[in-house]
């Protein structure tokens, strides 16, 4: 209910865009798919782009382009440690509704010349803005440290990344800038958002997408582990008793 | 060599998981235990999520103790009808352990649960071993100094011989009342649920301190009753929570297969009163670790879990 009235407003707010139509971005993702394998070790993706225009370059401040990365979310539980009795306890717990696995996000400047605070409470660009803190308030006193943490540690495991000044903006009209991925990604779709902004607000936006999926051998493991969860873990017996039977019989033979 | 796991989602060091296998399985084929309490942290600190750490560490666990079961069945060290009755018990006070663990599960409190019963008994019989082995290993000394020998440790009649229902363990040497190895079958599994070990740390010092059995004979027996337990969780944990990761597993194992066979070679050429120190030694570094944990400031208060999806 409330995700559809956001998403309401934010319509109401693209179609009040002043001139809309002036200015649009037409941008591409260097791959479309991205494969988990076995040896997957982290991967970048490449986002670029152009702004089609009608009339000439409008003056005034120079243009920005903003671009962000989404990985799926899920439910977190955030859980602080208390002092009692001598030991470290669990005392508190905050569950957050919806924190992506993964965020990334790109600008052509520092964040406050480039987003305005109300454009980034309408289109949720910044990181504290995609976590959903709906309803925290209630569960801890300090509930907004929980969420500070959640931030603070996912930034720590490169999950969370902010990178200003890393969007090359050629003459108001070419951009271009590329993404690292983390070696342990979340699979799913990767919603992709490039952002027009000038003098803070955003003037056009463009959404795509990549997926993220496991392949090959990674694909028929999970797979199996998830379908057909007893011959999966029979299976992970059998290779046990045999692994400790042929070192057993390996070991014999060698010391003949 | 970086590989991918599908099932824990992360990117680990291949060499690093075959490293940390054979070390675990190393000590797994020396004492006979089957090194659950070791491998579940170091998992976790290579940053495995716990699930994941819990159900594959005790698939590895299956493998190393078949590899060094392996070995004492052919020197006729195992204690089959000994393990037998260890086993039966043991499923039934571990049905009552998962209850148990339910209920702190819904009391909220289960990592401290597991944290104090860990340092309490890991503590308690780790010390007892330690001032029992140091003190045979000092009468060695001084008999040897002496010149002499020492006298042949005379069979000791207990409690364990007096109550009814007698038993024959030929293998053990032993001819005692039934119900000691139920009770010790029935705690150990108990508490093996609850903490979520294999119990070998408890179990072996059970056999060579209550039971009286031979040192040697302790460790086959330990190791055929741990294969059926782990086999047992790793089932459980597949089917409830599908987080047995299989990749990870067989890195583990093949480190581990061939650590347990030099373990269990190292362990036949160790003397028993060595093999108890080694044992309680480790068992009370394991402990004073979780104490330290619990007494000394985190770096970081705040923990993140991630809810759903898996």
């Amino acid at each position: 209910m409330i995700a559809r009235s956001l998403r309401i407003i934010a319509l109401i707010g693209a179609l009040a865009l002043p001139a809309s139509a002036a200015e649009q971005v037409v941008a591409g993702l260097s791959d479309n798919q991205i494969a988990i394998t076995a040896t997957f070790n982290g991967s970048e993706i490449l986002v670029f782009g152009a702004v089609k225009r009608d009339t000439p370059v409008p003056p005034g401040p120079p243009l920005q382009v903003i671009v962000t990365l989404q990985g799926p979310a899920t439910p977190v539980n955030v859980r602080k440690k208390g002092h009692e009795l001598g030991i470290w306890v669990n005392t508190a717990s905050v569950r957050i509704n919806s924190a992506p696995s993964f965020y990334a996000i790109a600008t052509s400047d520092l964040m406050p010349r480039v987003l305005s605070a109300t454009d980034d409470l309408r289109y949720h660009v910044s990181i504290p803005q995609v976590i959903g803190t709906v309803g925290t308030a209630s569960m801890a006193p300090d509930a907004p440290s929980f969420v500070e943490a959640l931030i603070r540690i996912r930034k720590e495991e490169g999950l969370y990344v902010l990178d200003e000044g890393a969007v090359e903006v050629d003459q108001s009209t070419l951009f271009r800038t590329r993404i690292k991925l983390p070696a342990n990604l979340t699979e799913g779709r990767y919603k992709a958002r490039i952002f027009l902004t000038r003098d803070g607000h955003v003037i056009a936006e463009h959404d795509t997408g990549v997926f993220v999926r496991k392949a090959g051998l990674e694909r028929w493991l999970y797979q199996l582990a998830k379908q057909q969860a007893a011959i999966y873990g029979f299976l992970s017996l059998v290779i046990a008793v045999v692994a400790g039977w042929l070192a057993s019989a390996a070991f014999r033979l060698f010391k003949r | 060599m970086q590989i991918f796991l599908p099932i824990a989602d992360v990117s680990v060091n291949a060499f690093l998981l075959l490293g940390i296998g054979s070390g675990v399985g190393l000590l797994s084929g020396i004492f006979g235990v089957g090194g659950g309490f070791m491998i579940t942290p170091l998992l976790l600190f290579i940053g495995i999520p716990p699930g994941v750490a819990v159900a594959t560490g005790a698939n590895q666990v299956v493998a190393a103790s078949v590899s060094g079961l392996m070995v004492h069945i052919r020197r006729k060290t195992v204690d089959f009808r000994m393990g037998t009755v260890l086993l039966l018990s043991g499923f039934v006070g571990s049905t009552a352990g998962i209850y148990v663990f339910e209920l702190m599960k819904e009391a909220g409190q289960t990592e401290l649960f597991v944290q104090l019963s860990y340092v309490f008994f890991m503590g308690a019989i780790g010390s007892m071993m330690f001032q029992e082995s140091l003190r045979a290993i000092l009468r060695a000394r001084r008999h040897l100094a002496a010149g002499t020998t020492p006298p042949p440790a005379r069979d000791k009649h207990t409690w364990v011989h007096r109550w009814p229902l007698k038993m024959k363990f030929r293998t053990s040497g032993l001819y005692i009342s039934v119900i000691p190895p139920i009770l010790i079958g029935l705690g150990v599994g108990f508490l093996s649920a609850a903490m979520g070990v294999g119990g070998g740390f408890i179990v072996v010092p059970a056999m060579i301190y209550i039971l009286g059995m031979n040192t040697k004979v302790v460790v086959g027996t330990s190791l055929f009753q741990i294969i059926f337990v782990t086999a047992y969780s790793v089932m459980a944990h597949a089917i409830t929570s599908q987080s047995v990761d299989m990749a990870l597993a067989v890195l583990l194992i093949v480190g581990g297969v061939i650590g347990a066979q030099i373990g269990t070679i190292i362990g036949f050429r160790l003397k028993a009163e060595q093999l108890r120190i080694l044992l309680a030694i480790i068992v009370l570094a394991v402990s004073l670790k979780i104490a330290l944990d619990m007494v000394l400031t985190p770096s970081e208060l705040y923990t993140v879990t991630t809810v759903g999806l898996r």
